[in-house]
């Protein structure tokens, strides 16, 4: 591409650049390519944390392609379900792996997407004049646990069934209309073949589309406010006399080869888990999903997988179940008011003062605090630690006008720190 | 020196060994210790399997031929050693006990085996297989520790022999005040089987290995390919770091 791009602007000979140009009139490959890889100046300075956007696409399109070959062999019926995806594991062939590469694929994408979100949390990558291009990625999360929940009842194992029956039946707890939103849901009056059929029209069709609709619109928010870096100052501001940014280099080549890096010690990881350790320990794949769903046969300890377990302890830390789904949709929510509700004047967490890194360090540790609780039976001490840690959770949120504006923060530099 | 450490090591190793396959609850961590890339292990243990589980449990998802595959077997190995009610090789291998009389027969349909050592593990069903006792109260004259009131009879009494549990009342305080409670304690041989403790473990052993092999037949290939895919992988990177670093030269 990059070739055929130098050829056309030094007008080359030859039948291949005379296609080329011959598309190039009609379709503006040149230019996108410039705009989006070759004359998008990124700053120069980003760390290990600016792998994850690129490694969430790359998990992305893995997702797509790998379900578009799971689609071929898997039927959405309560009857043939559970057996189709056997039948992909044993008599389809390379099935096992493209199921693996699928079913790891969907908790690499969250690991993915949470260091990416801490990644914005830690530079301020939401704050003026990014709040539109966090709130459009925040969708992209929301987005992506409607694919995860959807998805995860599809192989109708027992603990998709369970936790189906959960999820759906929050809803319930909306005074009123409670009760018939969940059969409308579900389309029945329980979990059943209709819900999975129309889960999986959900899962294959509906999500994916405004998932990869939103993941456009992100990309060209950031092309539009530029990317952010570890240090959290505007490179726009410093630009030489052609209007190039001081401190900022082509996104191509030094990003693409630069994330080729990211790319290979990601694979070598995800490659570790599909081939040494799918299930890895019961928490990728879940045991009891290893028996078909089975509405007489509830498994000793429902929980979801490992992404969403810390939602789930909040849920189950409140005794009242109508405010447990309240303040676990509040959890989520309140990522997208994050740019508001941080006063600071600077951005990156190198600059701020000891609080700001004294609660964001509390609100990771609360995150995973609350990913095992989900994970252990809701009684005695695991209950008392879940509402401890899901007021810290809180807190780093609501606090924040507060803490962010009393911190004290260094002075920012001019340019970005860089060493070769 | 280095050897007598080596002995006190071996002998304490020994020794917590006899501790846990001793009394009380020691039965919850005996560990099956299976290896599914040993033919072997597997081949006996296809055979157990045949004997004495296939007649009331299916494996609906494995094939017979693809066992044999594995397991470096030939079709005709196949047809004389492990299909003897008339299949063919391509099918998959059911019980030919009708469900209906199972349920009339042991008050539930034995369950399918295909997935058992995923969804429980191999040392559930290793201390399943080895905790049958004695228990006049059960239809079957049977209990079992590790599922209990199982509606299974002990199938495999005829080679381990039938065993008494021993219970002792022992006080448990779980914070609504102590309370006597019955636990195991020990077992006691009642009648021999044909086979000894020893070859009795190594029998169960081989049958878990091979239901363990079932659960995930592309097991042993998925790590063999595993490997070569890190490979390649690492030395991927390695040009890629390379290459970046090329790249990036002139950023100052």
């Amino acid at each position: 591409m990059a070739t055929a791009t130098e050829r056309t602007a030094g007008a080359g000979s030859g039948r291949w650049s005379a296609i080329y140009r011959w598309i190039d009139a009609r379709l503006p490959v040149t230019e996108f390519w410039k705009a989006q890889m070759t004359e998008y100046y990124a700053p120069k300075n980003f760390n290990i944390w600016y792998y994850f956007g690129s490694l969430a696409l790359l998990v992305l399109v893995l997702q797509i392609v790998t379900g578009i070959f799971l689609t071929m062999s898997y039927k959405p019926s309560e009857a043939e379900a559970f057996g189709s995806i056997e039948y992909i594991m044993r008599d389809v062939e390379w099935g096992w792996l493209i199921r693996y590469i699928h079913s790891t694929g969907a908790s690499a994408f969250f690991i993915v997407v949470y260091l990416h979100m801490l990644r914005g949390l830690m530079y301020g990558s939401y704050k003026n004049p990014r709040e539109l291009l966090w709130i459009i990625g925040m969708l992209i999360y929301v987005s992506l646990m409607a694919e995860a929940f959807f998805g995860y009842v599809l192989p109708w194992g027992n603990m998709s069934f369970w936790g189906a029956q959960v999820i759906v039946s929050l809803f319930g707890a909306i005074p009123g209309v409670g009760p018939d939103l969940v059969e409308w849901i579900r389309g029945d009056y329980s979990i059943s073949d209709v819900t999975l059929n129309r889960f999986f029209a959900l899962h294959v069709a509906a999500v994916p589309l405004v998932l990869i609709m939103l993941v456009v619109v992100h990309l060209s928010a950031l092309r539009e406010v530029g990317s952010n870096n570890p240090d959290g100052i505007e490179i726009k501001k410093h630009k030489d006399s052609k209007g190039k940014p001081l401190d900022g280099i082509p996104f191509h080549p030094y990003y693409t080869y630069k994330d080729l890096v990211g790319v290979g010690v990601f694979l070598i990881l995800f490659a570790g888990v599909i081939f040494f350790a799918p299930t890895l320990g019961g928490l990728f794949l879940e045991k009891p999903n290893f028996e078909p769903a089975n509405a007489l046969n509830t498994p000793e300890h429902i929980a979801p997988v490992w992404y969403f377990t810390p939602y789930y302890a909040i849920l189950r830390a409140v005794p009242d179940k109508l405010t447990g789904a309240a303040l676990m949709a509040a959890a989520v929510v309140l990522f997208f008011f994050l740019p508001w509700l941080d006063r600071s004047p600077v951005k990156s967490i190198r600059y701020r003062g000891w609080l700001f890194k004294l609660f964001l360090a509390a609100f990771v540790v609360a995150f995973i605090g609350l990913g095992y609780l989900g994970m252990q039976p809701a009684q005695g001490s695991y209950v008392i630690a879940a509402r401890v840690l899901s007021v810290v959770y809180f807190l780093f949120f609501l606090l924040m006008p507060w803490y962010t504006r009393v911190d004290k923060t260094r002075p920012v530099p001019d340019r970005v720190t860089y060493h070769a | 020196m280095r050897s007598a450490a080596f002995a006190v090591a071996a002998t304490l190793a020994w020794g917590c060994a006899l501790a846990k396959e001793g009394g009380g609850e020691g039965w919850r961590s005996w560990h099956v210790a299976n290896d599914v890339t040993n033919r072997a292990s597997l081949q006996q243990g296809a055979r157990n399997f045949i004997n004495y589980c296939l007649g009331c449990h299916s494996l609906q998802y494995m094939r017979y031929n693809r066992v044999a595959q594995d397991l470096g077997l030939t079709e005709e190995q196949l047809k004389t050693n492990l299909m003897f009610t008339g299949q063919r090789p391509f099918d998959v291998m059911k019980s030919a006990m009708p469900a209906a009389d199972a349920e009339n027969w042991f008050g539930r349909a034995p369950p399918d085996l295909s997935l058992i050592a995923r969804a429980k593990g191999p040392d559930y069903i290793y201390q399943f297989l080895k905790t049958f006792y004695l228990d006049s109260g059960r239809p079957t004259g049977v209990n079992n520790l590790a599922l209990e009131n199982a509606a299974m009879p002990q199938v495999l009494a005829d080679l381990q022999g039938t065993q008494k549990a021993v219970f002792v009342l022992e006080k448990k305080d779980e914070g609504n005040g102590a309370q006597m409670e019955r636990v195991f304690d020990h077992f006691e041989q009642v009648s021999p089987g044909r086979m000894s403790a020893a070859e009795f473990n190594e029998f169960v052993r081989d049958t878990v290995n091979f239901l363990d092999y079932v659960g995930e037949p592309v097991r042993a290939q998925r790590e063999a390919l595993g490997l070569w895919v890190v490979l390649f992988l690492l030395v991927f990177t390695g040009f890629a770091w390379a290459l970046k670093k090329e790249i990036w030269k002139d950023v100052h």
